[in-house]
């Protein structure tokens, strides 16, 4: 990296700590200063058991809080002091959002949640539509669009959600245990739509995952623990299924 | 900025989710609003009437009457001594200057024949002046004149109800009717008026010279006097002057000492229309706003469901948040539910309402009036409350924090 280019996510010494009570003691440091740098086309798998702080800097790079103090620049804007409006605005543009539980809105067809992002940035109805149509037709959804979500598989279900965080045109993606809730099967079928963007459509994705062969899809690993980075590194040896070609 | 249809549609869309309890939240804006409907539809339909009324009935009149009797502390009511001659009637025309008409009166209710036909009418004598009086027009035929007054003619002007009863579809003009056993020739054939404020027929009646009637037809009690004289004041603004110099004259006239009661009774008739008129307004502004509570009940529940649908769909605005939607957009999302939910009811109650309105004139035969007013004032009203309870919710929705939001289950 030269010292011209920024890093598409630039975290530096971010606190986040938590009041559970009064007096000092009572002062809980989810996260203790964590400083990392996520380039362009970066495919990053978040580690950690529970408590160690991940998912608190999922939300904090994913502009949905506030750290307690430490700078966060996202695509070169400083988000630290930025207005909620504003992070709304950053979160539409800027974010794509993959979740454990899919989330869905429900009674609400996975066309129209696809297009959601779409009419909070203000964009004509047709042209919606039509790109809907294709994100959908990406994740390989066509034919399904007009089903509601509990009519869908677990599986299309989060086809539809990574469909909805694709529709934006969104440089990163922030998937938060994307797999969680699917079977082992599902979840590598899952796995390979994200390498897909990362490789073909140089989508940044950080993924938070507690599951190694998960986060041997991605390449580089960075492990949580206890509010801190404990360890950083690139993948070298990634999942079989991407190295035979299988994507 | 997100556009004005999607958010519509998705209004929309989640007061279709939940069909019935929209329904029911509605029902009580239906219901508000109806209510207003009808109950401004039956006060202003009242109001209306009472305008007709005083249309039908002439304007700035005023009425002298003999006064009652006191016989041995017993009160013989309006027109028991009677005290109003013609002679009266002809000062106050020459002698008041803000009386434009003045039209004695006496009437009778007799017998009258024609050919093998009988009907009981009204028969009134008074004078040419009591068509100007009571803004009435001759159809058919003439007026009575200065001269059937003088010769004391035998002439008749006669209803339309006397006509067909009498005639049938003959032409009255020229045929002899007998009141009371007197011959009398059909000059003329009034207008029709129908039904007054007390629902008599206006038209069952026959107006024949004051002199005639005097002298042939009523009841010779107390000769040479008429029941009440019949006035119209030269214009609106001279109704209580006329109604002063009146009692002036007539106080002159009859002799009444200053401590004596008087022996006759000025009615302005305008002044009654007018107070009739304010009491049926108060009454349709209690009724309107007795109405309007329900509106406002109807508003609490809009609140309340609104309530209920935020904490249900809390993790929806989550998920919404996460996405990209501002706090603006949670909240005009809430807002055009309730907004929603208050006009789809306010549209639906104004039906009901004037549906209920015309149910009310069919069976309750009572005059309704539906106003411009009393609808865009309804549906305005269903729209404020839409607004006013549907905007804490669509706030307390706004102000959700979207982790928090995403983390509820």
């Amino acid at each position: 990296m030269t010292p011209k280019e920024k890093a598409l996510i630039e975290a530096k010494n971010i606190v986040k700590t938590y009041i559970t009570g009064a007096g000092e003691d009572c002062t809980f440091y989810a996260l203790k200063g964590v400083s990392l740098e996520i380039q362009t086309g970066e495919f990053v798998a978040i580690m950690g058991a529970s408590g160690s702080g991940k998912s608190t800097f999922m939300n904090i790079i994913g502009c949905l809080d506030k750290p307690t103090s430490g700078e966060y620049y996202l695509d070169g804007e400083n988000i630290v002091g930025t207005r909620l409006d504003k992070l709304s605005e950053v979160r539409n543009s800027k974010l794509g959002f993959v979740f454990q539980g899919f989330n869905l809105i429900s009674r609400t067809s996975a066309l129209e949640n696809v297009e959601l992002p779409m009419i909070y940035k203000g964009i004509p109805p047709k042209e919606r539509r039509e790109r809907a149509m294709e994100a959908l037709k990406i994740v390989g959804l066509i034919g399904k669009e007009q089903n509601m979500p509990n009519q869908l598989s677990g599986g299309q279900q989060q086809r539809v959600a990574i469909a909805r965080a694709i529709v934006n045109d969104a440089p990163v993606i922030l998937a938060d245990e994307p797999t969680g809730n699917l079977d082992t099967k599902t979840s590598y079928e899952v796995m390979d739509f994200f390498v897909n963007l990362n490789e073909k459509m140089g989508k940044t994705i950080v993924l938070v995952t507690h599951e190694e062969d998960i986060a041997k899809y991605c390449k580089r690993t960075v492990r949580f623990k206890d509010g801190n980075i404990i360890n950083d590194s690139l993948n070298t040896e990634r999942a079989a299924r991407y190295k035979e070609g299988l994507v | 900025m997100i556009d004005f249809s999607s958010t519509f549609k998705m209004a929309l869309l989640s007061l279709k989710v939940n069909k019935m309890r929209s329904i029911l939240t509605s029902l009580g804006i239906i219901i508000g609003v109806s209510a207003v409907i009808i109950m401004l539809a039956v006060g202003q339909g009242a109001s209306v009437k009472i305008q007709k009324d005083m249309a039908s009935m002439g304007s700035n009149l005023l009425m002298v009457s003999s006064a009652s009797v006191t016989s041995g502390g017993v009160r013989m009511g309006q027109g028991t001594r009677p005290s109003l001659t013609l002679k009266d009637a002809y000062a106050i025309k020459k002698n008041c200057p803000s009386v434009g008409f003045v039209a004695p009166y006496s009437s009778e209710a007799k017998q009258i024949t024609y050919g093998n036909q009988n009907w009981s009418t009204s028969i009134a004598g008074t004078t040419k002046e009591y068509m100007k009086i009571r803004d009435w027009n001759i159809n058919l035929g003439r007026n009575l004149t200065e001269e059937d007054i003088s010769n004391m003619s035998k002439v008749a002007i006669i209803g339309n109800t006397v006509s067909n009863e009498l005639f049938g579809d003959l032409d009255p003009i020229g045929k002899t009717i007998r009141i009371g056993g007197v011959p009398f020739k059909v000059v003329g054939l009034l207008e029709s008026k129908g039904q007054n404020s007390m629902g008599q027929d206006q038209d069952d009646f026959v107006i024949i010279p004051i002199t005639t009637g005097q002298k042939k037809v009523f009841g010779t009690t107390f000769p040479g006097t008429i029941k009440m004289i019949n006035i119209k004041a030269k214009d609106s603004n001279s109704v209580y002057s006329a109604e002063t110099e009146i009692t002036e004259l007539l106080k002159v006239r009859h002799k009444i000492g200053k401590k004596q009661d008087d022996d006759f009774q000025v009615r302005n008739l305008t002044q009654m229309m007018e107070t009739m008129q304010s009491a049926v307004k108060t009454m349709s502004l209690l009724l309107g706003s007795i109405a309007s509570v329900s509106l406002l009940v109807g508003g609490i529940g809009i609140m309340n469901i609104m309530l209920v649908s935020v904490t249900e769909r809390t993790k929806e605005i989550g998920i919404r948040m996460a996405i990209g939607a501002k706090s603006n957009d949670i909240r005009i999302q809430f807002l055009i539910e309730s907004l929603l939910l208050s006009i789809i009811g306010g549209v639906i109650g104004l039906v009901a309402g004037v549906f209920g309105a015309k149910l009310i004139e069919f069976f309750g035969s009572m005059t309704v009036y539906i106003s411009t007013f009393s609808i865009v004032l309804s549906l305005g009203f269903s729209g404020l409350i839409g607004v006013a309870f549907g905007y804490y919710p669509a706030y307390k929705a706004s102000l959700l924090n979207p982790i928090d939001a995403l983390r509820y289950e």
